[in-house]
């Protein structure tokens, strides 16, 4: 088992706007209501880049920057643990179409923009951040492959870590055969030691498949958690936004599923 | 941190299949690198390819996975008894005890960008055969190595370009350290493909020629594909210290730009200088480095003067990839296990390609291969995005 505090939260998704804005819909206590994705002017970044950042890195970003500024935690001191099932669809896209046509003329920034790692760059840029960083992938099973690593890195290593899931929707014909129904990125800082930021500990195993689930009571988000792998994080955030004593299991990988122990501070 | 024993390793690359292929390669002085042929490339390039017709088709059972990326990860892991290693540890610990974690930058985009040629003229669909979750999807290595050898516990796929397979090592100490699992395969699997090639040609990043690494008249990477894959296992007090192990990982970002090293090097100083901390070893520990050495202009300026900023200018060093080309996400653990070699050989490969070194290297760098005995080496793998990665493998005493 590994415990863990969690600092300080950020989430941007459709309607959810933030986390002090969702915690109440998340608990219950306001209702969900749909709107589209609206991410916030990233102040990190150049002006000039803002605009054509792929939205995958906006989220990433804007995710990441609430969670540290919730946390009252510097980036430049933070390691960071990224984590998307699949990365930017629409880099993939348009490459893969420039590849069909003659000349074959990929666009460097395309290219530099395609690798998986592409939102921990310039989240490294723009923050000054040299700490170690890591961008995984485990498809549908990339949250808990994330929670997992930031938390080894944080009872292993004593250290304080900020780890961030996201994905967005792929464009067609990518949509046809891998389906992510919205835009999500969910950051939380996570550390060794309680501090006067910290919301909750967690304690977390790998426990075999034979418990259930741990489900949204709300449809509307019960459907993200279904189809959108970062989502997969939503129970958690919803006990954490609850301050419940709660234990939440989230689907890993084949035998294995994560269990998690919510102890609010 | 607890050093962990390399029980067995096999690499497959374009210098042949298996671990002594690879040596013999090495040793010969003998490149894998041909001019581009490959599928309908048009480029003026050198890449490091591994013949089409030793990418058998995957087991029956695992027809879902066809690709290239996978066949290579096959092949790769039917070589130096590495399958029967895993088999014996899993009988020991158990199939969910033994974790899988690997790197790769592309997995199998391959399959999607021939996909795309054949996407439905009037709907724009892509084909029904397509596998994207199988093939292309970062995971996909992972989970076809968890499949292939039977594994059940925890997976991971790191994905930060260049320094992919490296990295991997520090999820294996740590999870193992954390209690998640009691040994791990660690390695690391990319296969050619036109995103790459086109994408690499795009920056500017192709030689014309096989790459020649700190010369000074180098002009960029030649792209290779390969896999290659270590088991590691968990170590207490009492284990025999003259064994190969890996003692030290170091990680660090450079947070300067996407495509260029920090021009003083700063990211690969910091990753040096970690893995030596977490080794707890000395400089003088350590008896040869294998450079990250791309062969592009800036990568190996920064790089030779990070090496000397931390090491001084004694330093024995060298860039493998005169010889096999640049891996990208395989890079990591094929280096690695050129470092492994190189301890249980006594010897230092000298650079390939290489015809005059670039005066500003000022640390001993190799252009003939040595025979003599080295205890401890550290590997370099920087990448895209400016992630780091430093590896210490070697002999404890």
């Amino acid at each position: 088992m590994m415990r863990v505090f969690v600092n300080g939260i950020g989430l941007i998704a459709p309607g959810l706007n933030g986390w002090n804005a969702s915690a109440p819909i998340l608990t219950g206590n306001t209702s969900y209501v749909a709107a589209p994705l609206t991410i916030p002017a990233l102040e990190i970044l150049p002006p000039a880049e803002r605009r054509r950042t792929p939205v995958v890195v906006k989220l990433a970003i804007a995710a990441s920057s609430e969670a540290l500024a919730n946390a009252a935690q510097l980036a430049a001191e933070t390691a960071s643990v990224f984590t998307s099932s699949g990365g930017d669809g629409d880099v993939i896209h348009q490459i893969c179409e420039t590849l069909t046509q003659p000349g074959r003329e990929v666009s460097p920034t395309r290219f530099h923009n395609s690798v998986h790692n592409a939102p921990a760059g310039y989240w490294g840029i723009a923050t000054v951040a040299r700490e170690p960083s890591t961008s995984l992938c485990a498809f549908d099973a990339s949250f808990a492959a994330g929670l997992i690593e930031a938390a080894t890195q944080v009872s292993v290593g004593g250290r304080k870590v900020l780890l961030v899931a996201y994905d967005a929707p792929y464009p067609e014909p990518l949509n046809g055969v891998r389906r992510i129904s919205a835009g999500f990125g969910i950051a939380m800082l996570l550390s060794p030691q309680q501090t006067a930021q910290s919301l909750s500990s967690l304690d977390i195993s790998l426990v075999s498949n034979a418990l259930a689930i741990t489900k949204l009571a709300q449809p509307e988000l019960e459907i993200f958690r279904a189809h959108v792998p970062a989502a997969r994080a939503l129970p958690l955030l919803a006990s954490i936004a609850k301050r419940e004593n709660a234990t939440v299991i989230t689907n890993y990988l084949g035998e294995n599923s994560l269990q998690t122990l919510v102890t609010p501070c | 941190m607890q050093p962990l024993v390399i029980r067995s390793y096999t690499s497959t690359n374009c210098l042949g299949i298996g671990r002594d292929a690879l040596y013999k390669a090495l040793r010969d002085r003998r490149s894998g690198l041909t001019h581009c042929a490959f599928e309908t490339v048009d480029l003026d390039t050198y890449i490091g390819q591994i013949p089409d017709a030793e990418l058998a088709p995957l087991r029956d059972d695992l027809n879902d996975y066809e690709c290239r990326n996978n066949r290579l990860a096959q092949l790769a892991l039917r070589q130096d008894g590495f399958e029967a290693a895993v088999a014996s540890l899993r009988q020991r610990y158990g199939a969910a005890r033994i974790g899988v974690f690997l790197g790769t930058s592309t997995a199998g985009i391959l399959q999607t960008e021939l996909a795309y040629r054949r996407r439905d003229p009037v709907t724009g669909t892509l084909p029904a055969d397509f596998r994207y979750e199988q093939t292309h999807n970062g995971f996909s290595p992972a989970r076809f190595v968890q499949h292939y050898l039977g594994l059940t516990g925890p997976a991971i796929v790191v994905s930060t370009a260049c320094s992919s397979s490296a990295k991997v090592f520090g999820n294996a100490q740590r999870m193992i350290a954390a209690g998640l699992c009691d040994a791990a395969i660690v390695g690391g699997i990319d296969s050619l493909c036109l995103t790459a090639l086109y994408g690499f040609n795009s920056l500017q990043l192709l030689s014309k020629f096989p790459c020649r690494p700190f010369d000074v008249e180098r002009d960029g990477i030649s792209i290779g594909e390969g896999a290659g894959f270590a088991l590691l296992e968990k170590t207490d007090a009492s284990f025999d210290r003259t064994q190969l192990a890996l003692l030290g990982v170091g990680e660090s970002t450079d947070a300067y730009h996407m495509s260029t090293p920090h021009p003083e090097g700063l990211g690969a100083r910091l990753a040096m200088q970690a893995a030596l901390s977490q080794a707890g070893l000395g400089i003088s520990d350590i008896g040869y480095i294998n450079m990250h050495g791309t062969a592009t202009r800036s990568n190996d300026s920064t790089e030779a003067l990070a090496v000397k900023m931390v090491f001084g200018e004694s330093i024995a060093a060298s860039s493998t990839k005169g010889w096999t080309g640049h891996l990208l996400g395989a890079a990591g653990i094929v280096e690695a296990i050129i470092s492994f070699i190189a301890i249980e050989e006594n010897f230092l490969p000298g650079s390939l390609n290489t015809q005059t070194i670039d005066p500003s290297v000022e640390i001993q760098y190799l252009k003939d291969n040595r025979q003599v005995s080295v205890q401890r080496v550290l590997s370099n793998s920087f990448g895209f995005g400016g992630t780091n990665c430093s590896l210490i493998v070697g002999r404890a005493q």
